[in-house]
C-alpha cells in the first residue's frame, strides 16, 4: 500500500478518538493524499491555499490553545519556506505542531532542483527542541503515528508519498529515540536513516556474502539520536559508516560523528550528498549521480574497513 | 509568423516536450501560449544570439512549473534546437520542468518554489534602472500563486518604487492543484488587489493575441507605475479533453494516444 494512505488511514482512526488533532495543507491535499479527512473532518482540516507561512503560523496558533496540527507540503516548503515562522512560532513558542515534509532529497525526482532539499534534517535538527523523524516505511509510519500525536514538543517528520515497499512487518514496534536494530555483526556498523535503509539492507547482504559481518542500525528517530545503540556499535566495530537520503552537513552524519568525535573517536564515513546543488532526473539516475545506491553504501563500506 | 500560428506551434512543442516525459504540468502551460506568443513575437527586445544582452527585455516565469510552454516558445525563436524539448527532465538535461537561469538559454530567472517571481522582477527592473538601461521586465503570476504573501510584499515594493517598466501579468485560470482557486483560497477581486496596491490594471481575454496586444502597448503608455494586466485563461487551453479535465489538469498525462489526438486538434 502507499506510504500515503497507510498515513491517512491512521491518521483517520487517531482523529476519531482525539479530537485536539488537526490537518492543514497548502495545495497539496490531493498530491500528499490528506483529501480524504476533508470529508470526514471538515472542521478539522483546514486548506490554507499556497502560503506555507502564513500555514506555520495558523497551526502554532492552533497548538497554542491546545489542539495537534499537522502541517503538510512537499519538504522544501514545509521546512525551508517557512523557517522564520518555524524558529519563532513554533520552536522558540514551544508548540506542538507536527511539520510533515513529502519526498525528501533524492526522491523529488522529476519536480526538479527547486523542489529537493537536502538539507532539512540539519535545519530541524538545529532547534534545540524539534525532533526528527526520517521514515522508513509505511508501517513504521503507521505505527508511529500514535506516539507522534501524543509527543511533547514540535516535530518534523519526512516521508516519501507513494512508497510500496516495506521492510518491517506487523510485528514492528515503533519506540522513538530508539535505533532498530537489522543485523547483528562485528567487523563494521552501518547506521542508515529513512528509506535509505533499503540500499544499506542490500548492501549488508552482499558485504555478508564477501564475508564482512555487519552491524546495521536503521534510525527514525534523527533526534533525538539513540547514542546508546550508537556508541556500543562503534565500540564493537571500530568503524562507522552513516547512509542518508541528505546533505553530508548537520544531518545524520552529523550527529553520529558529533557524538563519536566527543565520546569515542571512530573512523566514519558517510553515504551523503556532497556539497551538489540539486537537479531534476529519475530516482535512479539521481541516486547514482548522488552517489546513493546500494552499491556506494556497499564501495564505501569496503574502503572504510581497509583504511587504518 | 502570425502570431496565433505561433501560439498555435507553441503548444504544439508544448506537448512535445511533456510528452517526451509522459506526464508533466501540461494545464498551466497551455493556459499561457497565447500570452507567450503575443510576448515573443510583438514585444520581447530578445536576441537569440545573444541571449544575455545587457539592452535585452526580461521574462520571469514565476509560475516556474509552465516551464514547458516557454521552452516551446523560445525554441521556436531559435534559442536552442528543438531536439532538447525532447530531454525534458532527464540528467543533466537543460530543460528541468521548473525553470532556471543557468541551464536555458532565454530563461531570465529560475523559479518553481511559488511566489518568488515578483520580488526577483523588482530586483531586475531597478538593475535596469540603476544601469540605464530601457528594457521592460514582464513577470507571469500563477493565480493560485498570488496566495503567497511574497506577492503583496513585492507589489508593494514595485508601487513604492514606481517601476513602470515592469508588466505584471497574472495567468487567472481559475485553478489550482486542490481545486478551483475561488474554493481553494479566494484571491479575487485581483484587479482591485493591485490597483489598490498602487498599479496601472487592466483585465484581459488571455487566448484573444489582439486583446493582450493591446493591452501590454496601453501598459507601456502609463507612466509612474507598475502595471497589471489580469488574463483570464482556460487550464489546458487548445485541446478539447485538457480544456474539460478539471483541476485534474494540472499536472497530467501527455501518452502517445494523446498526443496524435491533440496534434490533430492543433493542426
Ligand atoms: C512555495 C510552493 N508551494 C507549493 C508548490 C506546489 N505547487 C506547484 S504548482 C501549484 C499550484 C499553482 O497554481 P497556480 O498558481 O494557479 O498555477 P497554474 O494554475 O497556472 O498552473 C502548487 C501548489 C510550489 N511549487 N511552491
Ligand atoms: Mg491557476
Amino acid at each position: 500500500m502507499e506510504l500515503r494512505k497507510e498515513y491517512v488511514g491512521e491518521l483517520a482512526r487517531l482523529m476519531r478518538q482525539n479530537d485536539k488533532i488537526v490537518i492543514l495543507d497548502a495545495d497539496l491535499a490531493g498530491a500528499g493524499g490528506t483529501k480524504p479527512l476533508y470529508e470526514e473532518f471538515p472542521d478539522r482540516c483546514i486548506e490554507v491555499g499556497i502560503a506555507e507561512a502564513n500555514m506555520t503560523c495558523i497551526a502554532a496558533g492552533l497548538a497554542a490553545s491546545g489542539f495537534v496540527p499537522f502541517i503538510h507540503s512537499f519538504v522544501p516548503f514545509v521546512a525551508r519556506r517557512a523557517l522564520d515562522q518555524i524558529a519563532v512560532s513554533v520552536s522558540y513558542s514551544q508548540q506542538n505542531v507536527r511539520i510533515v515534509g513529502y519526498d525528501p532529497g533524492v526522491h523529488t525526482t522529476s519536480n526538479g532542483g527547486t523542489h529537493m532539499s537536502f538539507e532539512d534534517v540539519a535545519t530541524m535538527r538545529a532547534f534545540c527542541n524539534i525532533a526528527v523523524l526520517d521514515i522508513v516505511d509505511g508501517i513504521q509510519l503507521r505505527k508511529a503515528l500514535p506516539y507522534i500525536v501524543q509527543h511533547q514538543g514540535p516535530m518534523y517528520i519526512r516521508f516519501v508519498r507513494k512508497q510500496t515497499d516495506v521492510i518491517f512487518d506487523e510485528n514492528y514496534v515503533f519506540r522513538f529515540g530508539k535505533a532498530d536494530k537489522l543485523r547483528d555483526g562485528k567487523d563494521i556498523t552501518i547506521i542508515a536513516s529513512g528509506t535509505m535503509t533499503f540500499d544499506a539492507l542490500q548492501a549488508a547482504n552482499k558485504l555478508e556474502e564477501a564475508g564482512i559481518s555487519v552491524d546495521l542500525l536503521s534510525i527514525h528517530t534523527v533526534k533525538p539520536l539513540d547514542e546508546q545503540a550508537v556508541t556500543e556499535s562503534a565500540r564493537k566495530t571500530g568503524r562507522v559508516l552513516t547512509v542518508e537520503n541528505h546533505s553530508i552537513h548537520g544531518g545524520l552524519y552529523g550527529a553520529v560523528t558529533e557524538l563519536l568525535s566527543a565520546q569515542l573517536p571512530t573512523l566514519c564515513d558517510a553515504v551523503a550528498v556532497r556539497d551538489k546543488l540539486t537537479q531534476v532526473g529519475n530516482l535512479n539516475d539521481l541516486k547514482r549521480d548522488y552517489g546513493l545506491t546500494a552499491d556506494d553504501v556497499f564501495d564505501r563500506a569496503t574502503r572504510l574497513l581497509n583504511r587504518r | 509568423m502570425d502570431v496565433k500560428q505561433f501560439a498555435k506551434q507553441i503548444r504544439r512543442n508544448t506537448l512535445r516536450c511533456i510528452h517526451s516525459q509522459g506526464s508533466g504540468h501540461v494545464g498551466g502551460s497551455l493556459s499561457i501560449a497565447d500570452l507567450l506568443a503575443v510576448l515573443y513575437s510583438k514585444h520581447m527586445r530578445v536576441d537569440p544570439a545573444n541571449p544575455k544582452s545587457e539592452s535585452r527585455d526580461k521574462l520571469v516565469l514565476s509560475k516556474g512549473h509552465a516551464g514547458p510552454a516557454l521552452y516551446a516558445a523560445l525554441s521556436l525563436k531559435g534559442f536552442f534546437p528543438e531536439e532538447w524539448l525532447d530531454t525534458l527532465n532527464k540528467l543533466g538535461t537543460r530543460l528541468p520542468s521548473h525553470v532556471n537561469i543557468n541551464l536555458t538559454p532565454g530563461v531570465d530567472m529560475t523559479a518553481g518554489s511559488l511566489g518568488q517571481g515578483l520580488s526577483c522582477a523588482c530586483g531586475l527592473a531597478l538593475a535596469d534602472r540603476l544601469k540605464g538601461v530601457d528594457g521592460y521586465v514582464y513577470v507571469i503570476i500563477g493565480d493560485g500563486e498570488l496566495q503567497e504573501g511574497q506577492n503583496w510584499e513585492g507589489a508593494m515594493f514595485a508601487a513604492h518604487k514606481k517601476l513602470d517598466r515592469l508588466i505584471v501579468f497574472v495567468d487567472s485560470n481559475k485553478m489550482q492543484i486542490d481545486g478551483l482557486t475561488e474554493n481553494v483560497l479566494n484571491i479575487e477581486d485581483i484587479q482591485a488587489k493591485f490597483a489598490a496596491f498602487g498599479f496601472d490594471t487592466q483585465r484581459a481575454n488571455g487566448h484573444d493575441c489582439e486583446a493582450i496586444d493591446r493591452a501590454i502597448a496601453q501598459a507601456k503608455q502609463t507612466c509612474g507605475k507598475p502595471h497589471c494586466i489580469v488574463l483570464d485563461t482556460v487550464k489546458g487551453k487548445g485541446v478539447s479533453f485538457y480544456e474539460t479535465m478539471g483541476p485534474g489538469v494540472h499536472s497530467t498525462t501527455v501518452t502517445d494516444e494523446q498526443y496524435a489526438l491533440a496534434l490533430k486538434e492543433l493542426d
